[in-house]
């Protein structure tokens, strides 16, 4: 297959965070040599994993300027052969619909940097997390960053399917160690849910992989990266294009169950677990409340997107029959996401919990969005996925700027804040209205579109998930007004307002907040026509 | 449509005021006292009323162009949706960025002397020009979703200017509650949205949705794309009735009508001037102005019209009796304030659209003056605000007595004032009015029941607060205050009686009122003005006119009998005579506590059971998966333990009885070994010599 | 009457050593041990001088002799000085108490 630009630059970005985790384990090796004290250890730690996950947001921004928003197909793609028996390969690349979620990686993953260096308040907290095991917590960092990239950027299966599982190992590590008092009933939860996805998903790609022969539909064998040939494919174009044909709607049922619906329920299942859809979310919230606030806005910007992006990377393309069978149900899930969630928020006593919950509801509006197969729909379920990841991280670092300093985050225990906390109080502001879709900010864009792309073919669902739309405004509100108002809790006289650690982090996502709500298009247009060749075939099928 | 882009100017000019208090305006009050920070964030929305005067004179001098444009950049383009960060003004969102500029303006002059000394004052004029810069971009939007960003954004400044002395929790609340109810609207509003925009752009049938050529939010397409799409229906309802409802429950929230105007009384909580600005004369109209902006879509719907003109009428009668028995001088003008929506809507709902501009024209007037007035009342009062307490301040403050005692002139219908003009107007139309699902005289018998009421309660707060004796606080009496605030005030009061020619009606002038020709262009659509005229006479006109004013005059009396010098009993005669029927409406009919128990509980119920279900059943279903899986392990590893290591074990443990029987062997005894050595070569020797004769060796 | 002959020698010989072996593996006295030792070297010593004088052995058969000889007494000295340990350790020669062997 032909690609437009073949570049290794994403291969780089994948990749520079791993140099750095290189660098880390090499200094710790050399640690007898070096005679290192700890102290010059940790901060050497830092600096190389600040440096090293700057490299990828400067490189993303090349990556920006050299991708071409016009144009559909694969660009940037570094392709070679990995393993021949297998016909596996290393075959990176982005699309309008992965381009998205790389930029946003690794703006998470920086910012994410920056929140686990041990400044401001945590300078005199010897138990904060920044200040625990440093070398060992910056190279998990580091591996999740790699993780991360490299699944969105993976076009073949096997390989997509390595990087899922690389992410998932440093994450466990993550929660488990650096984690608050229940961490590791929290992380082996998460480490538990997220693997009998990944089985899933190994069963389905083993299925698809022997289901996929070109001979089958009379047709040349595929050719690998260095022009020999294979019969069985974990390529993901080729994939999605034998999907197009119709070819695994010919293969044998298994158990009784035609084999794409099968594979489609098993994949969706695996990518249901990480959006979260519910009923397989608890894990979300017990992850959240566990995780430092660092790995909290990794978790909630960048981690849950990967459901999203697996349903329409993999899922849609490559099934498309049994996508539109599913496709009702898919809406349905995603309106009980976004309802059901937001009463549970309503419920919430424990800040990090609520934001946690509202992550699940709002992830619904992307289950919603590419449900309806229309060009509004799938534009708003993606930009919503990239707005609620700038969101999202703000409203955890929030969570996590009180937890410092009060070193609890139950709602009910705090009262007139906004009078020690003016900076913090217009800041929390800020990321609520955004995060309930105030007009003017970024969540409005991306749950208006949702809503108008979705309502055509969904009437009467739509009304009801923008039930959600009330409850939201009244659990942010009534979390403002239980905190930041009213008589000020003498006992949280004393806390401080923002440190720089904090508005260095806070500030950029706030920009980005209001800069996207009135500006949306130079993102939306990076995406737009690469989503709407996605659902182009699928929604002819359904006669839309 | 012309290009004029320095439209932007009206709505960015409050707004870069909004960021250079709220950015740097601490520190310049710290710096260099209040006065630097009102130069900036009151200078600016008088540029901006600058701006709009401008605008509007421009689209005035060029007869012949509709309304004048400003396009910044594409905002959303996604398939058939595009939208434009667009503004456009034409005749009726100039009318308003004028009335709200200048009102606006006049209001910030007023709330340095309000403010004065409020450690919050930066704060407070950050918000106030944040506020006006989104009911701006409500008034000019060029499109439907432009508007709703105006739409949120002012419901977002109310809410933090209702809460924004927040250390008190009720007025925290009051501001959560003016949200939270707006967003049910707002609900209404985005669903009328999705309505119209697909409604109007494709039609539903029994297979599915079919699109069509061309879709659009702009106000300046959809008269034409509605013309061919009034047939369509969704659920079985016509397009425009389902879009033109729903449009109404979201101008319901805003604009506080049955059954959403529960938030507004309690909106009394913020700052006065916050109340004479969002909460009388500029946000709450913004529904008033949605139902005129939508004409089109109205004229298309009688039914929807009906549902407007219907609550609208309600509403009025409903918090008339309300303001009758309410002591907060505030509340007696928010219930006021609610009943003249009302009013508004009965004349846009009836489809005479410029009579409800007009009223809105003349409200935000009147209504300012008289909220601004209650303000001057309540700094003289040191921030009391029950009339009970009050009396005679109208000796020791003239001016804010007379200027309240015209604005009352106004509010009640009496002659002379703008008010007369306008709601008469509203009146003549409700009652000309055929066709739609009530009659015209119904509407008008409500609209007059209400403006009795109107002219009696207003004229009670008028002598209850300036007639009787004068009250002392602390021991001094009150004072009238600063001229920043007494010209604000008479300038308001100024504007109230100018209105009033614009308005005079075509049963004294024979032509249409100058205000009616002026809004002529916008609400003409294939030529047709007024849609369901009754063809009643003139000479009705004029009688019912003079109803009206003998109501209002009925009213006067019997505010001027009752509480004239405060020495009347009888009203207290009458509430002992009544006592259930007074109890009933003083605690507002128990709205607020039906919505509580009928609605708040049962959400938050909802929402605790919803949390309940989560973490016991779905997450206990997770956490009883992984007790069962570790069931299993331990069954499995008893299994291993017994039987599997069993049998390992078992071998190890024969091995060992096997060493423990071989050890008696080693005796350590010397003598022992050396028998074994003899024996062992006997033994060598005897095997080799049997084998030798065995083998034949 | 016949002259003395090999299987005299060989006779005395297995007679001495089968007394020798008895004696090493009867007596609990370390002494007699050592003596029955004895006994049995110096039995295979007479089967060496007899095979040196009737068979095919002659200068050789002499040489061992000399070198059980040396043996003898280098075995002497090493068993003497065991027992003496022996004795030191346990105040006694009785080989029966001597089983830190035991098994």
């Amino acid at each position: 297959m032909e690609h437009p630009t073949t570049s290794t630059l994403l291969t780089w970005i994948i990749f520079t965070p791993s140099i750095g985790l290189l660098l880390i384990g090499l200094l710790l090796l050399t640690r007898p040599l070096t005679q290192l004290t700890q102290a010059t250890l940790d901060h050497l730690s830092r600096a190389i994993g600040v440096f090293f996950s700057a490299v990828p947001l400067v490189l993303g921004g090349l990556l920006w300027a050299s991708f071409d928003g016009r144009a559909t197909g694969m660009q940037l793609v570094h392709h070679t052969v990995w393993m021949r028996a297998f016909n596996i390969e290393y075959f990176v690349g982005v699309d309008g619909l992965s381009v998205g979620l790389v930029l946003l990686t690794v703006l998470v993953s920086f910012v994410a940097a920056l929140a686990s260096l041990p400044w401001g308040i945590a300078r005199d907290d010897h138990h904060h997390f920044s200040r625990r095991a440093v070398p060992g917590y910056m190279a998990m960092l580091l591996l999740l960053e790699t993780g991360m990239l490299g699944v969105f950027c993976a076009l073949d299966f096997f390989l997509f399917y390595v990087f899922w599982e690389v992410m998932l190992l440093p994450m466990y590590f993550l929660i488990g160690i650096w984690g608050g008092p229940r961490r590791e009933y929290a992380a082996i939860k998460f480490f538990l849910y997220t693997l009998v996805g990944s089985v899933l998903m190994l069963l389905a790609m083993i299925a698809l992989y022997f289901a996929s022969d070109p001979g089958a539909l009379g047709q040349a064998a595929f050719t690998l990266a260095d022009g020999s040939t294979g019969k069985h494919t974990f390529n993901l174009l080729n994939l999605a294009e034998l999907g197009r044909q119709g070819a695994f709607g010919a293969a044998g049922p298994i158990l009784g169950v035609a084999f794409p619906r099968i594979v489609f329920v098993a994949l969706f299942i695996a990518f249901a677990i990480k959006i979260p859809m519910v009923p397989f979310h608890t894990w979300l919230p017990d992850a959240h409340v566990e995780a430092p606030t660092p790995v909290s806005v990794i978790l909630a910007g960048i981690l849950l997107k990967m459901g999203i992006y697996g349903i329409l990377r993999v899922n849609y393309p490559i099934l498309p029959q049994a996508t539109l069978w599913a496709r009702e149900a898919i809406a349905v899930f995603g309106a009980v996401n976004m309802v059901y969630a937001a009463f549970v928020c309503l419920a919430q006593k424990d800040l990090k919990k609520l934001i946690a919950y509202s992550s699940v509801s709002h992830m619904g509006f992307c289950l919603l969005g590419m449900a309806a197969l229309t060009p509004q729909g799938i534009n708003g379920a993606v930009l919503q996925m990239i707005n609620h990841g700038i969101i999202s991280p703000a409203l955890f670092l929030i969570a996590g700027v009180i937890y410092d300093r009060a070193h609890h985050r139950e709602i009910e225990r705090f009262g007139g804040l906004a009078r020690r906390m003016p900076e913090y109080t217009a800041l929390v502001g800020l990321s609520f209205m955004a995060s309930l879709g105030l007009p003017g900010l970024n969540g409005f864009i991306s749950e208006a579109l949702t809503f108008l792309g979705a309502f055509p073919v969904f009437t009467v669902l739509t009304i009801v998930s923008a039930v959600s739309v009330v409850i939201t405004a009244a659990y942010y509100l009534w979390t403002i007004q239980r905190m930041f108002l009213g008589p000020l809790n003498e006992k949280y006289a004393s806390l401080s307002d923002l440190n720089w650690r904090e508005r260095l982090t806070l500030y950029p996502l706030g920009a980005l907040m209001l800069l996207l709500g009135v500006l949306p298009m130079p993102v939306i247009s990076l995406m737009d026509p690469t989503l709407r060749a996605l659902i182009e075939p699928l929604a002819r099928s359904a006669g839309l | 449509m012309t290009e004029f882009r320095l439209l932007w100017l009206i709505p960015l000019l409050p707004l870069l005021g909004a960021f250079l208090s709220g950015a740097f305006g601490y520190r310049l009050q710290r710096r260099f006292g209040e006065r630097a920070v009102a130069v900036v964030s009151v200078g600016l929305p008088w540029l901006a009323f600058g701006a709009a005067a401008w605008a509007l004179l421009r689209l005035l001098s060029q007869g012949d162009v509709h309304a004048l444009g400003a396009r910044l950049w594409t905002w959303i383009a996604v398939g058939g949706l595009k939208v434009e960060l667009a503004l456009h003004m034409d005749r009726l969102s100039g009318m308003m960025a004028v009335m709200i500029t200048l009102v606006g303006s006049l209001i910030h002059v007023y709330s340095i002397g309000y403010m004065k000394k409020d450690e919050g004052f930066w704060r407070f004029f950050a918000f106030l020009n944040l506020f006006l810069f989104a009911m701006l971009t409500l008034v000019l939007a060029g499109n439907l979703l432009l508007l709703f960003v105006g739409w949120e954004g002012v419901g977002l400044c109310s809410y933090l200017l209702i809460g924004f002395w927040y250390r008190d929790l009720k007025n925290a609340r009051a501001g959560m509650k003016a949200f939270v109810v707006n967003r049910i609207g707002d609900f209404g509003f985005l669903a009328g949205m999705l309505v119209l925009f697909w409604g109007l752009g494709g039609s539903w049938s029994e297979a599915g949705y079919r699109p069509g050529e061309f879709f659009s939010l702009d106000f300046a397409e959809l008269p034409r794309l509605l013309s061919g799409a009034a047939q369509r229906t969704l659920w079985g309802v016509p397009v425009p009735t389902l879009a033109g409802v729903l449009f109404f429950v979201g101008a319901c929230g805003k604009s506080a009508q049955i059954p959403l105007y529960v938030w507004l009384p309690d909106a009394m909580a913020g700052p006065t001037p916050v109340s004479a600005l969002i909460h009388a004369a500029t946000m709450v109209t913004a529904g008033v102005y949605l139902v005129a902006r939508l004409n089109f879509l109205y004229l298309a719907s009688p039914t929807a019209m009906t549902v407007v003109a219907v609550v609208g009428a309600a509403t009025a009668l409903f918090a008339a009796t309300i303001g009758c028995v309410q002591n907060d001088i505030k509340k007696v003008l928010a219930y006021s304030t609610i009943s003249q929506l009302g009013y508004m809507f009965v004349g846009v709902g009836v489809g005479a659209y410029w009579a409800g501009a007009y009223h809105l024209l003349t409200h935000a007037f009147f209504k300012a003056c008289l909220f601004l007035g209650a303000g001057s009342v309540i700094l003289a009062m040191h921030h009391e605000q029950d009339m009970q307490k009050m009396g005679g301040l109208g000796r020791v403050m003239p001016f804010t007595r007379w200027t309240y005692w015209y604005a009352c002139v106004a509010i009640t219908g009496l002659p002379l004032a703008s008010g007369f003009f306008s709601k008469d107007e509203i009146l003549w139309q409700a009652y000309n009015t055929a066709g739609l699902g009530v009659p015209g005289w119904f509407l008008w018998l409500l609209l007059f029941l209400g403006a009795g009421l109107t002219s009696f309660y207003m004229w009670r707060s008028y002598f209850l607060t300036f007639t009787g004796q004068t009250v002392k606080i602390h021991g001094e009496e009150p004072e009238e205050q600063r001229p920043v605030i007494t010209g604000v005030l008479a300038v308001l009061a100024v504007g109230a009686g100018v209105l009033m020619f614009v308005g005079l009606p075509e049963a004294w002038l024979g032509a249409p009122p100058a205000f009616e020709q002026y809004l002529e262009p916008v609400f003409k659509h294939g030529g047709l003005a007024r849609v369901y005229p009754a063809g009643q006479g003139h000479g009705v006109e004029l009688l019912l006119m003079l109803a009206s004013v003998a109501v209002a005059a009925i009213g006067l009396g019997l505010a001027w009998w009752f509480y004239r010098g405060r020495s009347s009993a009888v009203p207290e005669r009458l509430r002992a005579a009544f006592p259930r029927l007074h109890r009933l409406v003083q605690d507002k009919y128990y709205v607020d506590e039906t919505y509580d128990a009928a609605v708040v509980q049962p959400t938050l119920e909802l929402s605790r059971a919803a949390s309940w279900f989560d973490s016991r059943i779905i997450d206990g279903l997770v956490n009883l998966s992984g007790g069962v899986t570790r069931l299993l392990a331990f069954l499995d590893g008893a299994i291993d333990k017994y039987l599997v290591d069993g049998l390992v074990n078992g071998l190890a443990r024969l091995v060992r009885a096997a060493g423990a029987a071989a050890r008696r062997w080693q005796t350590g005894r010397l003598p022992n070994y050396l028998a074994g050595l003899a024996l062992g070569t006997i033994v060598l020797f005897a095997l080799v010599r049997l084998l030798q004769a065995a083998l034949g060796w | 009457m016949t002259s003395v002959g090999l299987h005299h020698f060989v006779l005395l010989s297995a007679v001495l050593f089968s007394l020798g072996i008895a004696c090493a593996i009867a007596r609990r006295n370390a002494v007699a041990i050592l003596v029955g030792i004895e006994l049995m070297l110096n039995a295979a010593a007479l089967n060496l001088a007899a095979f040196s004088r009737f068979g095919a052995l002659r200068a050789e058969g002499q040489l061992f002799v000399l070198f059980v000889i040396v043996l003898a007494a280098a075995e002497a000295v090493v068993g003497l000085a065991l027992i003496l340990a022996i004795h030191r350790r346990l105040r006694s020669v009785d080989v029966h108490r001597a089983d830190s062997l035991k098994g």
